[in-house]
């Protein structure tokens, strides 16, 4: 049987004047699935996320996000799918249960569930009793466990994390993978760009862009395979050296 | 005269609410044209360091010199001699590539001739877009520019905050190249990174974390004080197999690496039998399992744990 596409893009294109951000890409991303988006800086990996968030019309090509269309239901999809970045995540000056809240609500809760959820979320965090603390005075590495699990809060079909542990300590980062993991397992659609090269491997497949376009997609293992390669670093460094534009 | 020391510094932050103690008795030296990496996250208190080290930040307590002068009493010589690329870019926006590199060289006192060789290599790699505005530049463009910037008075020391953060694996290698050119020209480099697979290519490094050094050697040396047997397993079901592998009293701590999991044993003995033991229990299929030796994120992440 096959498995059901949270993601489908074809040939899906973005021109800004004269220039091709996003080159006829082409890929499906199953349920569950831990999907890898690398590429250099300036490949094109932050324009073509912005398509499949519903935050920017594409030139050409199509794509459904969630059973929606790009084009005609982009405020649909915006309500079934989870952001988060490094660069924007919590609002420093709410405290941990006021961010929760505010999320929830934004993503349209009824009061009933936003008062379960947040009960949930802080005990799957360990946070009770630490509710009222401004999210300023938290260590990175806890803001941004707590932002990621506020992304999903609303059970989106597909959640999309930019560069989620840039500059978190080793066990953080690892400890923030389980979460990953523990979401998949749970049946949501995990999209992440990273530049944690051994954080790749953690990916079920991952597509690497070069100069707009997707020049490889397949499982860590077997892209490892095919360039012989020993590590996902020496894959990415094989296929970016190519790249001909910079940002 | 080692070019930087650095002697029980401590540096607390506070306001109203909250006291943040940023740096809490670090101390190293850095020896003469050695790339130093102070290795550690954010909030580690590496920024804290390189702003009292460039005069920009005054410490609560402790010594530090830069170049054989007090970082306090002769801040001003220090400011002639070293070159500071903060962590955030810092050029004037609104001024052309050339104008900011002109900008720096007259604030210095010397031209962009008369130093020319020192930034060449670099240089050269802009120069097409020398015209255009700093704010306009991408990403790894702003770094050589920065790093232009910061060497166009030809400092005997350099310091480094972060310049690799966030930027992909190709450039951070060609930047990292860059580093070890001008060692070559006899400058001393204080650099600092998230990355842990970056400490290789420093010839002596500080692990630091929360406002403490954790270690200070060689990268050899960071994994050679290692001492825990390491064994790195994989098998097709690698969540399920890090779950049960933790549950195991032998076993002191298991974290993904990659296609592995590496796992560190509070026992010299029967580990193999162990971990096969476990695979068989669970049926993991294509479980593959051999000891290995640490790199320096393990060493990081046992040191983290002391």
């Amino acid at each position: 049987m096959q498995k059901e596409k949270v993601i489908t893009a074809k040939d899906l294109t973005k021109r800004f004047g004269d220039f091709t951000a996003v080159d006829k890409i082409s890929f499906e991303v199953e349920k569950g699935e831990i999907f890898g988006f690398l590429g250099a800086n300036g490949a094109g990996k932050t324009t073509a996320m912005r398509m499949l968030c519903g935050l920017s019309m594409p030139t050409s090509g199509s794509a459904s996000v969630a059973g929606f269309d790009v084009y005609k239901q982009n405020e649909q999809i915006k309500k079934n799918i989870g952001y988060m970045s490094q660069k924007f995540s919590l609002y420093e000056d709410l405290t941990i249960r006021e961010n929760i809240q505010f999320y929830a609500g934004i993503y349209g809760l009824t009061d009933q569930r936003i008062k379960e959820k947040t009960e949930l979320l802080l005990k799957e965090l360990h946070l009770e009793g630490q509710e009222k603390t401004m999210v300023r005075a938290l260590p990175l590495g806890w803001k941004q466990k707590i932002a990621f699990s506020i992304a999903i809060v609303h059970d989106p079909a597909i959640v999309f994390l930019d560069e989620p542990t840039g500059g978190v300590d080793p066990i953080t980062r690892r400890e923030f993978w389980t979460l990953i993991y523990e979401a998949s397992a749970r049946g949501i659609t995990i999209f992440v760009t990273t530049h944690y090269m051994d954080e790749a491997e953690y990916c079920n497949r991952v597509s690497i862009m070069v100069d707009g376009r997707i020049d490889a997609l397949d499982s860590p293992a077997n892209l490892m395979k095919n360039y012989s390669a020993h590590s996902m670093d020496d894959v990415f460094l094989h296929l970016a050296r190519k790249a001909e534009r910079s940002e | 005269m080692q070019p930087i020391t650095v002697e029980n510094i401590i540096k607390t932050y506070r306001t109203k609410k909250t006291t943040v103690d940023a740096l809490k008795g670090i101390s190293f030296a850095v020896n003469k044209g050695e790339i130093f990496g102070l290795i550690g996250p954010d909030g580690a208190g590496k920024t804290s360091l390189f702003r009292i080290l460039t005069t920009l930040l005054i410490a609560d307590s402790g010594h530090a010199t830069v170049d054989g002068y007090d970082v306090i009493k002769d801040y001003k010589q220090i400011r002639h001699r070293v070159g500071y690329m903060p962590g955030k870019f810092s050029l004037y926006q609104d001024l052309s590539v050339q104008e900011n590199l002109e900008f720096f060289a007259t604030i210095f006192n010397t031209s962009i001739e008369e130093n020319y060789d020192l930034v060449k290599e670099i240089y050269q790699q802009i120069e097409p877009f020398k015209t255009r505005k700093a704010g306009q530049l991408s990403g790894g463009m702003k770094q050589k520019l920065a790093l232009c910037c910061a060497l166009i008075h030809k400092p005997s020391v350099l310091f480094l905050d972060e310049p690799t953060t966030g930027v992909d694996a190709v450039s951070r290698k060609e930047f990292w190249e860059m580093l070890h050119r001008l060692k070559l020209q006899g400058i001393t480099i204080l650099v600092s990174t998230p990355y842990m697979d970056e400490a290789s290519l420093c010839d002596r490094v500080a692990l630091i974390q929360k406002g403490e050094i954790l270690s200070v050697n060689t990268p050899k040396g960071i994994t050679t004080e290692f001492k825990k047997p390491l064994w790195a397993v994989k098998a097709n079901e690698m969540f399920p197999l890090m779950t049960q592998i933790k549950q195991n009293e032998l076993v002191e701590s298991c974290y993904p690496f990659g296609q592995y999991h590496h796992v560190v044993f509070k026992t010299q003995e029967n580990i193999k039998e162990t971990l096969e033991a476990i695979a068989k229990k669970g049926n993991y299929t294509n479980f593959e399992v051999q000891a290995i030796e640490p790199n320096i994120e393990d060493c990081f992440m046992a040191l983290m744990k002391e």
